[in-house]
């Protein structure tokens, strides 16, 4: 408990970790009351589709109806970005769930069976981490056709193996323990024993830096987004809206900045929630850092 | 273990993993029906009543392990298909790609390594002082910076309001009439060599000019992870022993950060040019997509969008075997750097 204290405590004093919590407490009530603040239009089907003020190609300056300005298409920038709040959020907890899912269940097998299943499952883990990530998820959501749940099933293939590999050595560790040894010697089964004993000794590392990750995943998922291999068009999505400003970089001649609003705010929102969670993590991993001892 | 043992004993581990990387290649590809990988062969509308004897032919219908094994009989000889994008097979498209990539690497990773290094080590040496601060305050913007956004504000500033100042692409239409003329004799076709080479001022500085948004664009995010890493590193050397007998004995400051610290804080950075081997992969796809840069990642990129499949696993392919090289070396090389090492156990 004492360690939970000084966990805070630390994070307290440090004033980069404190903005990093604010950012993201900010991101979750965007999320949270997004029907609010960007109220879906009456008879709009899906309001994680932006709504179009008509059809034409050229975005258009921030104005009463779009606050932040069209852009390409003319889907409003401010609701997508609101919305792109909750998508970044879904993306990210449902790879990060399944991940930590696969990664628990394979790393604890391999971990406290030991032998060949560890064998087997760590070669596993090799030949996924043996490709550069983003080119590997780029390679199945292209096998597999774009889309959101794409996306999705990429980065959990991506992501899984390094969980389970830290989530087997930290179970390395705790197997050697007295107290497993005792339960196993009052005749419980494997299942218990790693269920009851182990993971609760060994888990909370991965937990942490799985969750600290959120920020990575919403960057790896925009990147796909934004390379045209992500989200259906129109869909809230904060990747896809920088890349509908790829075609409006460069204003006409002799106002070079004119579409500034639909290159700069989608941006600008991913950035922040990524920073958010870097901020704090970034505290965490002072704090965890054995090696910078506390002094 | 002697060197030349542990060498080749890491060479025959490197077969299941390579054998995996290829089986999870092909199991890719088997998603597809027959017809589908049928219709990679097809060039022409007329070609498409001949789809049963494609099918036939390559004997796409037959079972899983003949047909990999096949595939990798392919493989092994460097045929991985045919890329529609670069009209060429995939095999040469990559190496037709390369050197406009290699050419944008060879200037990132001096900069990532010397900046990264430089100013992660003043920052440790400065702990808690505002240069420290602003340090890490900036390596954690870069880290989290999307590098697709950064790359479309710098065309926009650069290209944009600097009317045409330093535009995308590889080089202007000018130059690349030039180059690709008889006089220019292409010995690496990586342009910026080839022109020192060849004594052409504008062509080298025209080739500068579209390089620099590019380079700044890939090296941000790694920068940022060498400076933070240097930054912890040197921290650790900062606390140890010698580093107080080094100032016991009277040493200049300077002396005792650049000749003691530095030096062994180093020994970490060393183990991690693995990632950043995988982060220049992952972003010459998206710096060279931005940029409209033409190299690999380019490609990889266009033949993605394209649903062009055999080219993007035989670029993943490659650059997982690349990967798994650049590990080996750096693994090498960390029992070189580091005495302390044994070959094969790790740090005692």
């Amino acid at each position: 408990m004492s360690d939970w204290k000084f966990t805070a405590r630390q994070l307290a004093k440090n004033p980069l970790s404190m903005t990093g919590l604010i950012i993201i407490v900010i991101f979750v009530i965007i999320a949270i009351l997004a029907p609010l603040i960007a109220p879906t239009p009456e008879g709009h089907r899906n309001p994680y589709m932006i709504p179009r003020d008509g059809f034409f190609a050229t975005p258009q300056p921030p104005s009463e109806n779009h606050p932040f300005g069209t852009t390409q298409g003319q889907y409003d920038i401010f609701y997508g970005c609101i919305w792109g709040a909750r998508s970044a959020f879904r993306v990210a907890l449902v790879v990060i769930g399944i991940t930590l899912l696969i990664g628990i269940v394979l790393g604890s097998l391999a971990g406290y069976f030991g032998g060949i299943i560890d064998e087997v499952i760590m070669r596993i883990t090799d030949i996924f981490l043996a490709f550069p990530a983003l080119i590997l998820a780029m390679a199945i959501v292209s096998a597999i056709g774009p889309s959101l749940k794409s996306v999705m099933i990429a980065l959990t293939a991506v992501w899984w193996p390094s969980y389970a590999r830290l989530i087997r050595g930290d179970i390395l560790q705790v197997r050697e323990e007295d107290y497993i040894e005792a339960s196993r010697g009052l005749g419980a089964s494997s299942g218990r024993v790693i269920i009851r004993h182990v993971l609760p000794n060994a888990i909370y590392p991965t937990l942490i830096m799985a969750s600290l990750d959120i920020g990575a995943v919403v960057l790896s998922a925009a990147a796909l987004s934004f390379l045209g291999l992500g989200a259906p068009e129109g869909y809230a999505d904060w990747g896809q809206m920088t890349e509908f400003a790829r075609n409006w970089m460069v204003g006409p001649p002799g106002n070079p900045l004119k579409y500034w609003y639909a290159v700069i705010t989608p941006g600008l929102f991913i950035l922040f929630f990524v920073l958010g969670w870097n901020l704090l993590g970034d505290a965490f991993r002072d704090i965890f850092d054995p090696r910078l001892a506390r002094r | 273990m002697e060197l030349r043992t542990y060498i080749i004993r890491r060479l025959f581990l490197l077969i299941p993993v390579l054998f995996g990387v290829t089986l999870f290649i092909f199991g890719i590809t088997m998603l597809f029906s027959p017809v589908q990988r049928a219709m990679l062969y097809i060039r022409d509308v007329k070609q498409l009543a001949d789809l049963p004897g494609v099918i036939e032919l390559y004997g796409l219908d037959r079972p899983f392990v003949l047909q990999y094994g096949t595939w990798l009989g392919q493989v092994l000889t460097a045929n991985f298909g045919y890329s529609k994008i670069a009209s060429m097979p995939v095999w040469e498209a990559i190496w037709h790609y390369l050197p406009a990539t290699l050419e944008l690497a060879i200037f990132a990773a001096p900069l990532i390594i010397l900046i990264g290094i430089f100013m992660g080590s003043t920052a440790a040496a400065h702990k808690d002082k505002p240069l420290d601060h602003t340090t890490r305050v900036v390596a954690i913007l870069g880290w989290s910076l999307p590098t697709f956004w950064l790359g479309l504000l710098l065309i926009m500033i650069f290209y944009g309001y600097f009317t045409g100042f330093l535009p995308p692409g590889r080089l202007s239409m000018q130059m690349d009439i030039v180059v690709n003329s008889a006089d220019f004799i292409r010995y690496t076709r990586i342009n910026t060599i080839d022109a020192i080479l060849n004594l052409n001022g504008p062509v080298l500085l025209d080739a500068l000019r579209h390089l620099v948004l590019p380079v700044i664009t890939l090296s941000v995010v790694n920068v940022a992870f060498i400076m933070r890493l240097m930054r912890s590193s040197m921290l650790e050397s900062l606390g140890k022993g010698y580093i107080l007998t080094a100032r016991a004995k009277g040493l200049a400051e300077r002396v005792v950060i650049n000749k003691h610290a530095r030096r062994n804080a180093l020994i970490p950075v060393i183990t991690v040019s693995g990632y950043v081997f995988a982060g220049l992969a992952n972003g010459v796809v998206i710096t060279e997509t931005i940029f409209n840069y033409k190299g690999i990642g380019w490609w990889a990129w266009q033949s993605a969008v394209n649903l062009d499949i055999s080219s993007v696993l035989g670029f993943a392919l490659f650059n997982s075997v690349l990967f798994v090289l650049v590990n080996l070396v750096v693994d090498i090389l960390y029992t070189r750097v580091d005495p302390r090492v044994k070959l094969g156990q790790g740090v005692q």
